[in-house]
């Protein structure tokens, strides 16, 4: 199972954001943190993440450096601003309250239709 | 593994080449991607993988670059219209020096125009009082700056910046050294016809890195065009500031007009026409040509109007009137149709096959050939009767010229849509009459006046 694409347009953010905020990181790094967190699920493209990272960037949620680590290569790293941790917290309230109405729905469909996950093309 | 290493290296060297052509990333972004590039190779090594498979697949990971370059261009947007960069771009190999020393000899050479139309003042010579020597002169002022420009681009041979001054030198003379009254018709005639001249001049002076060139000669054209659009634009720009600056100092009760009228308007224009020239210069890749999208606004229209005058004229059956209003009139006509057939050629693609819009021009072009013969018969007839004037004579002429070029034209275009004659027939044909203008437009200025004695 795959997580369709308008899903994770719609998830992106507050998932960038989140990331961003536990810790300053670069857009590799990024993508294969999501591929963990989702086991795999959730089909992330360059063409998803580096846009969204520019556009967090004009909006000021996010600001970028170029920055070398010791005994790294020269990366693009991204950190997040008060506006973007602003913007994360809105964000969470909404999902909240899209996940919480969703439960309510769906009271007992882990029992009904048990999900079943197996990684799906492990992100290397 | 060194040697691996080094293969790797060539391969995202070829891969670095490959993107930075697209104009929605920019060198960062080229730069960011290939550090997530390199660090999925780096797992895939670490996964055990060999340098080149790995390489491959993280390629193939990140997916075609075609859906890539459109995601980011949903968020780049502004990167799709080209944007003219004045002094070099800020990524890219960056040719800067080259462009900023065009800037400043750009600078210089309108400041020259400007300069030379006020220059004469100090002779005791005034915009006011002395039309008859503005007149036939105005090519003079600016033209030889646009020249220079272009021939200091080009880097042009020390023989041929002579040719260039000794044909500026002799409009010079031709404008001034004969005598002719202020009312005379021949002094509108040269100073129709200067410019013209000059502006061939210029022409020469554009295609200096290679004269015999048919290609460069089509540039010219194609510059031309550019170039009429870019004056006409910086002259819509100027009037809208000169209105600001009437409305403004009229406000606070003082009249502008005559620093408008004798410095702004005159050096103005003067200036833009360097300015004009070096723009489209600079531009040649940032816009793309606006001309030839007019012709082919235009060139369907034209033909409907010219057929329905036909067709009215044939119903009808009323004579046509010809004064000499009407012998100009039909003149522009078919200068406006070679000019829709010169820009719809400059912007064609030589190796595409005859299509509808090819047999559309060559119904443009035979019914202004068919009007016109029209006309001429009238004139012809005229003339014999009357005599002649050098109105007359120049518009006649003119005539004669365009209907040769258009004649021929329509032959080309017919055997090219019989698919008996390439299209670059045409082409060579258009840039080899080129000289042909030139000539008629120096007959004009230099032999009319003494053939009818100074009238």
């Amino acid at each position: 199972m795959k997580v369709t694409k308008d899903l994770v347009a719609a998830s992106a953010t507050p998932m960038v954001l989140g990331i961003l905020a536990e810790e300053d990181s670069y857009g590799y790094a990024i993508l294969r943190r999501i591929n963990e967190l989702s086991g795999g699920e959730l089909d992330w493209t360059e063409g998803l993440l580096y846009p969204l990272l520019h556009r967090l960037e004009r909006l000021g949620h996010v600001e970028s450096s170029w920055r070398s680590v010791a005994g790294e290569r020269r990366r693009k790293y991204y950190r997040i601003t008060p506006g973007g941790l602003a913007e994360l917290a809105e964000q969470r309230r909404q999902w909240a309250a899209v996940v919480g109405a969703l439960k309510e729905i769906w009271p007992r469909s882990d029992d009904a239709r048990p999900l079943t996950t197996f990684p799906l093309g492990d992100f290397a | 593994m060194t040697d691996d290493q080094g293969d790797l290296e060539a391969q995202f060297a070829q891969w670095r080449h490959y993107v930075q052509r697209r104009r929605e990333l920019r060198q960062t972004d080229v730069e960011e991607l290939e550090d997530h590039l390199r660090g999925s190779v780096d797992d895939l090594v670490a996964a055990g993988l060999h340098a080149d498979e790995a390489f491959l697949v993280a390629v193939k990971r990140m997916g075609s670059l075609d859906e890539l370059s459109r995601e980011f261009a949903r968020e780049h947007s502004e990167r799709l219209w080209k944007q003219l960069v004045l002094t070099g771009g800020p990524d890219g190999p960056a040719p800067g020096g080259r462009s900023r020393r065009d800037l400043w000899v750009m600078v210089a050479c309108a400041v020259g125009a400007a300069a030379s139309v006020k220059a004469p003042e100090l002779f005791g010579l005034s915009l006011e009082d002395d039309a008859a020597f503005y007149g036939p002169n105005v090519g003079l002022f600016a033209l030889p700056w646009l020249a220079g420009f272009l021939a200091w681009r080009r880097r042009a041979a020390a023989g041929l910046v002579g040719v260039l001054v000794a044909l500026f030198a002799l409009g010079a003379v031709a404008a001034n050294a004969y005598p002719l009254a202020e009312d005379s018709q021949s002094v509108v005639l040269t100073s129709i016809h200067l410019p013209i001249a000059l502006w061939f001049v210029v022409g020469l002076s554009y295609v200096s890195d290679d004269v015999r060139s048919s290609r460069r000669r089509m540039d010219f054209v194609r510059f031309t065009g550019e170039w009429f659009i870019y004056y006409v634009l910086i002259a819509l720009g100027g009037g809208v500031l000169t209105g600001f600056v009437f409305g403004t100092f009229e406000a606070i009760g003082i009249s502008p007009e005559t620093v408008i009228a004798q410095w702004v308007l005159p050096c103005g224009a003067a200036a833009a026409v360097v300015v004009a020239g070096w723009l489209v210069e600079a531009k040649q890749s940032v816009v793309e040509n606006i001309a030839p999208v007019l012709t082919r606004l235009f060139t369907p229209l034209f033909t409907a109007v010219l057929l329905a005058f036909l067709v009215t004229l044939v119903v009808t059956s009323s004579g046509i009137d010809v004064e000499r209003e009407a012998l100009i009139l039909f003149d522009l006509l078919l200068v406006v149709v070679l000019g829709l057939l010169l820009y719809s050629f400059s912007a064609r693609d030589p190796l595409a096959p005859p299509g509808a819009f090819d047999k559309l021009q060559l119904a443009l072009v035979v019914s202004a050939l068919v009007i016109d013969v029209l006309v001429l018969l009238e004139i012809t007839g005229r003339i014999t009767e009357f005599g002649t004037t050098p109105n007359k004579a120049a518009a006649l002429g003119e005539n004669v010229v365009l209907l040769a070029n258009l004649a021929w034209s329509a032959w080309l275009l017919f055997s090219l849509i019989r698919r008996r004659k390439p299209f670059t027939a045409l082409e060579r044909w258009q840039t080899a009459y080129l000289p042909v203008f030139a000539v008629w437009a120096w007959v004009v200025v230099l032999l009319f006046p003494p053939l009818f004695g100074y009238l």
